[in-house]
């Protein structure tokens, strides 16, 4: 710690002192923390004591330290809030480490605690030791050993401001057990003024204005949006919507960004990028100009970079300057909250001259519709009652009965084909109400997920759409479900396959499927029974709707084996390494349609 | 400068002087594959709670782009400059070079150290401690002559930099 962030004197002498787990949890409170996930061990018993004594924060026992932080992550994504996790040392802090990688990658803003070995036996090898914070340098936005008393509460203080601030990420406090044992004073967050002068919010008028001038000269607009318009708030999603109707322009998104424009308008083209749709993709390669807001080409999104959107005039907006020209160059790079932006837009927008090419936008929306004519996400479903399910059908209509029970909905998901199914078929018109790893692509995401956002929403229907191989990865966290008695609606999208490794394997590796079989699967109902959770299993087409009415009313937790079509590849595709036009759209084109090139083998 | 050599910068940052600091930006360049060639560090400011870093980095002039941002993400980082790109700037390092020989070869470096104007800090009958400031191209040239002359050990500081003229640092 430094002098930087240490208290004014004046404000120093108004100070209580307290124990350290004591000062600590005022800080937590005076930061507004209502949940903590978390799991005990030695080095933390000093908080959980503290935790005892009262009844301000509620404390969520998860079933394994890397769940913490994924329920945490729910939380805070579908809340606006900072997530906040409590670990013990050693083996808790390195648990930990997979969920705070997640969080950096999609910019989630966490606060984790975990405890630490006395400051005296820092470096000693000492019981459950470990070097929390240069492990989790690389997996957090900035981190923490606090080695003095009076260093505690500023870090808490910052460590928050940290998380929310910019673009936001996890944090990470190292708290030894003399600091959280011994007396520290109590310093407010008013009397700490964090490092977070540098990030800039409002962007450069001038600059607004050229991008608003190019996008006026456009032809083939097109919105290429991200998770950094849910980041900036619901506010954002609102001018979003409001500059999209302005204008006129066709939106797309990336998974991250799902939610930020309403999908069920008819201007949003559905998501981008490796499992986008035909008519975004084509929209991306053909525009004329690209407007990037709070996206970041992820490799997922681009393709083949120097196939990129070629020919665009490319603007973007980016709260964190190192995300422009980080993967393509753009013509028009705006610093900035992207809501903030939006709203500068929208006045510039306004302004003389009016939108010269209004009448150019028909021929661009016609293009667009042959495209989307092509109904590039339809399957084919055998409607005989016996009917194996395909997975599409299964997740089809499990939005489509959940939208109909007309309560507010949160899914989340595992990761493989069925994650990128239900971004495909889920439509959501609202912000912060899809929680998915995007940027790691973390397996076990999804049920703890789950758990997050149920405790953040008690009332809303929350659904983890989850694949057999996935999900138990975290399984264990059943068990928090039933504690909670929190009453999440887990479908399992069982293909017996750790399916988007099978697909990977057919389409690149010969149909060599190498150890991507689900073998020796658990019986899912007897799991779901085992964990106190109704268990319920379909096989054939004529129960789905039932099955799925069935978990939906069923008031407390549900977990459904939904067994599916083996061999189902997710389309479209844009294979690693090939350009946004070389797109499989099914079955049909798996070989005629893009080479695999070596080069593309290469790639993730 | 002379080590404007195409491809290669001087960024120099203000970084809190706290545990940490230093690991924080030098993972920053391994976990992104930035290259270091020479990093230099230390206290600047009265009490010590600020450490100027300078930091000799190779790679296209976007790369160096990316990797000033990319420091100036670093929450103790309060300003980072690219010094090469920023104008005329004063890069320094210093060597300390030992040299063991006798005879015409002992002379012969002390006659090159004098034209360099290397000081000897150190003098036995059979070696000299030579101690060189300069460009890095200077001190470079200086050592590659001491070679075929009994040249046995190098140290280096890494460069040290600053920009000509009366702004500084803080207010670019
Ligand atoms: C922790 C982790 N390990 C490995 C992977 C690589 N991976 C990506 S998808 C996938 C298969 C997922 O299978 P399943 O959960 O059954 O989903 P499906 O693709 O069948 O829908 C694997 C192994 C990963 N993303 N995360
Ligand atoms: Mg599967």
């Amino acid at each position: 710690m430094t002098t930087t962030i240490a208290p004014a004197p004046s404000a120093a002498q108004a100070t209580v002192t307290l124990p350290g787990a004591e000062v600590l949890l005022r800080a937590l409170v005076e930061q507004g923390v209502e949940v903590i996930f978390g799991y005990p061990g030695g080095a933390v018993l000093p908080i959980y004591d503290a935790l005892f004594r009262q009844n301000h924060i509620r404390h969520i026992l998860v079933r394994h330290e890397q769940a913490a932080v994924h329920a945490a992550e729910a939380y805070a994504r579908s809340t606006g809030k900072v997530g906040v996790v409590l670990v013990t040392s050693g083996p808790g802090a390195t648990n930990a480490v997979t969920g705070l990688l997640d969080a950096m990658m999609d910019s989630i803003p966490l606060v984790c605690l975990s405890g630490q070995v006395p400051t005296a036996l820092i470096g000693n090898d000492a019981f459950q030791e470990a070097d929390t914070t240069g492990i989790t340098r690389p997996v957090t936005k900035y981190n923490y050993l606090v080695r003095r008393p009076e260093d505690l509460a500023p870090a808490v203080h910052e460590a928050f401001a940290i998380a929310r601030s910019g673009r936001p990420g996890p944090v990470l406090v190292d708290l030894p057990k003399n600091i959280t044992v011994g007396d520290a004073p109590y310093i407010s967050a008013q009397a700490v003024t964090p490092r977070t002068g540098k990030i800039r919010t409002t962007p450069d008028r001038a600059a607004v204005s050229r991008a608003v001038a190019a996008m006026k000269a456009a032809r083939r607009p097109l919105f290429y949006i991200g998770g950094g318009v849910i980041n900036s708030g619901p506010q954002a999603s609102e001018a979003l919507r409001k500059l999209a109707k302005l204008t006129g322009f066709p939106v797309t998104s990336t998974l991250m960004g799902l939610g930020a424009y309403p999908a069920t308008d008819s201007q949003f083209l559905g998501m981008l990028g490796m499992h986008g749709t035909y008519e975004a993709n084509l929209a991306t390669h053909g525009c004329d100009v690209l407007v990037a807001l709070g996206s970041r080409f992820d490799d997922r999104v681009t393709g083949r970079v120097n196939a990129f959107s070629p020919g665009s005039f490319k603007i973007h907006v980016d709260i964190d300057p190192s995300q422009i020209n980080k993967i393509v160059h753009v013509d028009e790079g705006i610093v900035g909250d992207v809501g903030e932006t939006i709203a500068m837009m929208i006045e510039e927008w306004l302004k003389p001259p009016a939108y010269a090419h209004a009448a150019d936008l028909t021929a661009w929306w016609a293009q667009i519709e042959g495209w989307r004519a092509l109904d590039c996400l339809r399957f084919k479903q055998d409607q005989a009652p016996d009917a194996v399910i395909k997975p599409q059908q299964a997740i089809s209509r499990i939005f489509e009965l959940g939208r109909q029970t007309g309560r507010d909905m949160y899914v989340s998901t595992e990761v493989g084909q069925h994650q990128m199914w239900a971004a495909q078929f889920f439509k959501f018109d609202k912000p912060n109400r899809w929680l998915t790893s995007g940027g790691l692509g973390t397996m076990g995401y999804g049920l703890p997920a789950a758990v997050g956002a149920q405790v953040a929403h008690p009332d809303a229907l929350v659904m983890d759409i989850a694949g057999e191989a996935s999900t138990l990865m975290n399984i264990q966290e059943l068990g928090t479900i039933a504690q909670y008695r929190l009453p999440v609606k887990i479908f399992i999208i069982n293909n017996h396959y750790m399916g988007m490794v099978r697909q990977w394997q057919e389409l690149l590796h010969g149909s060599r499927y190498s150890e991507s079989y689900s073998d020796a699967l658990p019986d899912f109902v007897k799991l779901a029974e085992s964990f106190h959770a109704r268990g319920l299993r379909v096989t054939r087409l004529d129960q789905l709707d039932d099955t799925i009415r069935e978990a939906l009313a069923h008031d407390g937790p549900v977990m459904v084996d939904i067994c599916v079509a083996e061999g189902e590849n997710c389309f479209p595709m844009i294979p690693s390494g090939a350009a946004h036009n070389e797109m499989i759209l099914g079955p049909e084109q798996e070989d005629s349609g893009a080479q695999i090139s070596q080069e593309g083998q290469m790639l993730v | 400068m002379q080590h404007e050599i195409s491809g290669s910068a001087v960024i120099s940052l203000l970084v809190d002087n706290e545990s940490g600091a230093l690991a924080r930006i030098v993972e920053l360049f391994s976990g992104r594959g930035y290259n270091i060639q020479s990093l230099t560090v230390a206290p600047v400011d009265e009490i010590g709670a600020i450490s100027r870093v300078n930091i000799v980095t190779t790679g296209t002039p976007s790369a160096i782009g990316q990797v000033k941002v990319q420091i100036e993400r670093l929450v103790p980082v309060s300003r980072v400059v690219n010094l090469s790109a920023q104008g005329p700037h004063v890069a320094r390092e210093m060597a300390l070079v030992k040299v063991v020989s006798s005879g015409e070869p002992r002379t012969e470096a002390l006659r090159i150290a004098e034209a360099f104007r290397a000081r000897a800090v150190d003098t036995t009958a059979t070696s000299f401690v030579f101690e060189l400031t300069g460009s890095t191209d200077k001190l470079d040239s200086f050592i590659e002559l001491m070679r075929p002359l009994g040249l046995v050990e190098v140290s280096r500081t890494g460069v040290a930099s600053i920009c000509r003229g009366p702004q500084t640092i803080q207010n670019f």
